[in-house]
């Protein structure tokens, strides 16, 4: 009779009316609590964050203004305080990564995706992946025993030597400074370039390169006429997540950048950028609004990152539907 | 057709392949330039000393980094224990009960918060906790390192309880069990090897985190292990304060200690990937 029942759609509805009182959905409301409010941490913290900075920032905001942005000098005897070299430094120090990284990472994943065999796929694809595990620290230690010295000798006095006239690459050769900075982070954006600019590229449907191959195009033309076009928007999300990672990135620029605080035509001088001053300032800042100046810093720093992450998820989400292809 | 702008042709193709694979070649040539480096390096002056000694006095030589060792362990223990269990409980939500504007929302902040630069995490954290409480300490830095696994721990969470087929919960839901025992009891087994892949890879780029612990941990040349008492070592922190000091003896530490932790982040991740392979 029961079973009978069960059968028909009036019994199920019965069914699933009784299931409120069953003993199991007490831990299910606790565990959908639970497990929402772990859910909605990510969001509370994400607010917290933004918050926090503001509020500690707020001496330095009401005492500078807008003068703390164009300020450029960076003075803690004097009390005074301007950004404008480190958002200078740290702009300039990101744009010099992505120039010497973007090539080579493109380059790269064109390869991983498009030329290599599959026997060399898996193993220089994990090859490349371990490069992003080499933590920054000590990619500093090397860029301070090995990058720099060559940096300064033979690169700085050579590209000296024979560009010198352009003011980019002139003056003292250090070693020490934004072009090291710069060539550091290209090695620390190209895994993360490289990985997702392969999957984006790997995302392209096979009829796309085969159409072009059936025109009569080599290789080369398959790849730049129908591979790189179809994913565009996917590698422009690849190259600006490698930018946001270029901004923040703090130990290996702040062990090879020189420690310089001035605006200066010059790739070859010491400079700063907002994530080095406030790695290498942070334990000597004695009073308020030191400490105040330094997390507005942050604040900033925060901000040039978020713009710039945002604009690149909602590329790289937009290609690639599902979320999972893309990680950093 | 004309025979020269197919030789053209032919001669761009040849040179923009060959160009991409030097490049790809070239990357793998930095890894391997950098890991042999340190390698080198680091070996010549490891010794077992090294791994169970205190700092000796500055410009003495010889010494250990016990106490930065010991630390690194703490912080990253105290770190996975607040960061994992959350990030798995919030891939969970996003997996099986968020709706598409919530979940869409959490999984963009979340992608958002992997972007903020650590230090910036570490600058948050010393506000946070560090004033709040009046003194640098471990508490702190695990804290701050559990916020930067969280949003990794969540997001791949995620996507390992998403490969979990449906017709499995439906079968468990079928049985009369209810959602929150086929979450535990069937969906989380099923993803375990994923989500442990997750937690090792959140784990490995915790301990390599430097920016956030100059602000929380501090760095201390003494033995402490107090959760809330006062500032921690940290094997990051000592690479980079003996990395920039003045004496040979601590740049050779310095190596040391930069080969045991990439030693050590890369057994992890390396871990990590073959526990997924082996399905």
């Amino acid at each position: 009779m029961r079973a009978e029942r069960r059968r028909t759609p009036e019994g199920a509805a019965a069914l699933t009316i009784r299931r409120p009182w069953r003993i199991g959905n007490a831990g299910d409301a606790v565990s959908r609590a639970v497990f929402a409010a772990m859910g909605l941490s990510l969001l509370a913290l994400a607010a917290l964050l933004l918050y926090e900075l503001v509020f500690q920032s707020r001496l330095s905001i009401s005492t500078f203004g807008w003068g703390f942005i164009t300020g450029t000098r960076w003075d803690a005897a004097a009390r005074e305080f301007g950004a404008a070299p480190a958002i200078y430094g740290t702009i300039v120090s990101s744009v010099i990564g992505l120039v010497l990284g973007v090539p080579v990472s493109i380059g790269a994943a064109i390869f991983l995706s498009e030329i290599a065999p599959p026997w060399l796929r898996n193993p220089f694809s994990f090859l490349v992946e371990m490069l992003a595990a080499v933590p920054s620290v000590v990619l500093g230690l090397w860029g301070i025993y090995v990058l720099a010295p060559w940096v300064g000798n033979p690169v700085e006095t050579s590209l000296r030597d024979h560009v010198g006239f352009i003011p980019l690459f002139n003056g003292p050769a250090f070693g020490f400074g934004m072009l090291a900075a710069g060539l550091i982070l290209s090695i620390m954006v190209l895994p993360i370039i490289t990985a997702i600019s392969r999957d984006v590229m790997l995302a392209v449907p096979t009829s796309q390169r085969e159409a072009m191959a059936a025109l009569g195009a080599t290789k080369w033309e398959v790849i730049s006429g129908a591979v790189l076009p179809y994913c565009r928007s996917g590698l422009v999300g690849a190259v600006i997540l490698g930018l946001g990672r270029a901004l923040g990135e703090t130990m290996a620029v702040t062990m090879v950048i020189g420690k310089g605080y001035n605006i200066s035509a010059s790739l070859f001088q010491p400079a700063s950028t907002a994530a080095s001053t406030l790695a290498s300032e942070f334990n000597e800042a004695t009073y308020d609004l030191y400490i105040s100046a330094l997390v507005e810093l942050a604040l900033i720093l925060m901000g040039i990152t978020l713009l710039v992450n945002v604009l690149a998820r909602l590329l790289v989400w937009r290609i690639a539907r599902s979320p999972g292809l893309v990680r950093e | 057709m004309s025979t020269s702008t197919y030789q053209r042709r032919r001669a761009t193709n040849a040179l923009m392949l060959s160009l991409c694979s030097l490049f790809a070649f070239a990357a793998v040539g930095v890894l391997v330039l950098i890991l042999g480096f340190v390698l080198a390096k680091g070996i010549s002056s490891l010794n077992l000393d090294f791994f169970i000694h205190m700092p000796a006095p500055v410009g003495e030589p010889g010494g250990g980094v016990a106490n930065s060792i010991a630390g690194s362990f703490f912080t990253v223990g105290l770190a996975s224990l607040i960061g994992i269990p959350a990030g798995i409980g919030a891939g969970v939500f996003l997996s099986e009960y968020a709706g598409h504007r919530l979940g869409d929302v959490i999984r963009f902040t979340a992608d958002v918060l992997t972007g903020v630069p650590s230090i910036v995490i570490g600058i948050f954290v010393y506000g946070l906790v560090v004033l709040k409480m009046g003194n640098f300490s471990a508490l702190a830095a695990g804290i701050a390192l559990a916020i930067i696994m969280l949003p990794i721990v969540a997001r791949s969470s995620e996507e390992m309880l998403r490969l979990v087929p449906h017709s499995q919960r439906e079968a468990a839901l079928a049985l009369g069990i209810s959602r929150w025992r086929t979450i535990l009891s069937v969906v989380i087994p099923v993803a375990q090897r994923g989500l442990v892949t997750g937690a090792l890879l959140a784990v490995a780029r915790a301990a390599g985190e430097t920016a956030p612990l100059i602000f929380t941990a501090l760095g201390n040349r003494f033995w402490s292990l107090s959760i809330t008492g006062g500032p921690i070592d940290a094997l990051p922190l000592r690479i980079w304060r003996y990395g920039i000091g003045p004496y040979d003896e601590w740049h050779q530490q310095a190596w040391a200690a930069s080969f045991v932790l990439v030693f050590t982040v890369f057994v992890i991740s390396l871990a990590a990937r073959l526990l997924l392979r082996r399905r």
